[in-house]
């Protein structure tokens, strides 16, 4: 134990000038990283914020976080409800805690939320006649792929199979060109 | 001829379908609340904060709820031309004060102008959740029944007002 103790202190005298500049770097990556923040604050106060601290309740924060990964976040498109630390989804997963507290079911959530968002708000859209392509059309891209594969094959091996032998003649000439090059 | 024909048609329709992609706008999230009742609200009123107005009492006339707050940037860009709109007398325009601090929210008002009849209060954004905002400034018109008909989400513009918004509210104004 105490070998090891004086290893490490041993390790740390050796590396004092390094991390000196390694913090330097760090200070440096900071200040950079604040400068690059800066650019980044939306000018629509769609601002991000800190995400709150974990509900009192880990049972009702649990199903809040199963609701809201499959909820878009109508700020920042491309994160969940859940992944957001946009002001928006912390009042939304605000809400739906105080719904979940209330005893509704996640039924009745989804649809408070549609209500308000549109079908938008859901990555998993429903199934109707405005989604029809938007569900069906890879099958039916893979399905047209698929008959003009079968439709292409057929023909080809048709003339494949009405191809004429050819004659004496012609496997004469057709040898004495492949000797050619020899 | 046929073998040329099939991909070109092929990638014809995926331009059309990409440039037609590339043209819309994904911010705009078209609401599912337009042709449904605006939601019911009783909130207390900005300046008199004993005082509170309920969306009831706005039934009988057509009058546009704007969402606003002092610390949204783009809601300085629209203001001049609410001022505009209220000066003129066209449509009462009603403030929903979102997520703000009330005496910065006076002080923005008396600074930039006062297009509002009245500015209600919403600092916890609840009737926000209920009326689906998602960015400020967001801008409705809303008729005489309490329907809401349009929806503006964004800062409202001279081509949005000369061409959806002031129609739209001069229609609306003539049924009865």
């Amino acid at each position: 134990m105490m070998n090891h103790l004086n290893n490490r202190q041993a390790f740390k005298l050796q590396n004092e000038g390094r991390s000196s500049a390694r913090r330097e770097l760090r200070v440096k990556l900071l200040l950079a990283s604040f400068l690059l923040a800066l650019f980044l604050v939306p000018l629509t106060g769609w601002a991000g914020n800190e995400a709150p601290l974990v509900a009192e309740d880990p049972v009702v924060e649990k199903r809040m976080i199963e609701l809201t990964q499959n909820l878009r976040c109508l700020v920042c498109q491309n994160e969940s409800i859940a992944d957001s630390h946009a002001d928006f989804s912390n009042d939304i997963r605000r809400e739906i805690r105080a719904q979940i507290r209330a005893n509704k079911t996640d039924q009745e959530i989804i649809e408070f939320m549609v209500e308000r968002y549109g079908d938008f708000v859901l990555y998993d859209p429903p199934i109707k006649p405005t989604t029809f392509l938007l569900w069906f059309g890879p099958l039916i891209l893979f399905i047209s792929g698929l008959a003009y594969l079968i439709i292409y094959l057929r023909r080809r091996r048709l003339q494949v199979e009405e191809a004429v032998p050819l004659s004496e003649n012609e496997k004469k000439q057709v040898e004495a060109l492949l000797n050619e090059n020899k | 001829m046929m073998r040329f024909m099939l991909p070109l048609v092929a990638f014809l329709i995926m331009v059309v379908f990409l440039f037609v992609g590339l043209s819309l706008n994904p911010r705009q999230v078209p609401s599912p609340l337009i042709d449904k009742p605006a939601p019911v609200f009783e909130l207390r009123q900005l300046h008199e904060p004993e005082k509170k107005l309920s969306s009831q009492d706005n039934l009988g006339k057509v009058w546009l709820l704007n969402v606003w707050a002092s610390w949204c940037v783009a809601c300085r860009d629209e203001h001049p031309l609410l001022v505009h709109v209220a000066n003129a007398g066209i449509v009462p325009i009603y403030g929903l004060n979102y997520k703000d601090e009330r005496d910065t929210a006076i002080q923005w008002l008396r600074q930039f102008g006062d297009p509002y009849t009245v500015s209600i209060v919403d600092p916890d954004g609840r009737v926000g959740i209920d009326y689906g905002v998602y960015g400020v400034p967001e801008t409705y018109v809303i008729d005489k029944q309490g329907i809401i008909r349009h929806k503006q989400i964004g800062p409202v513009t001279v081509k949005s007002l000369q061409e959806t918004i002031l129609p739209l509210v001069k229609e609306l104004q003539g049924q009865s």
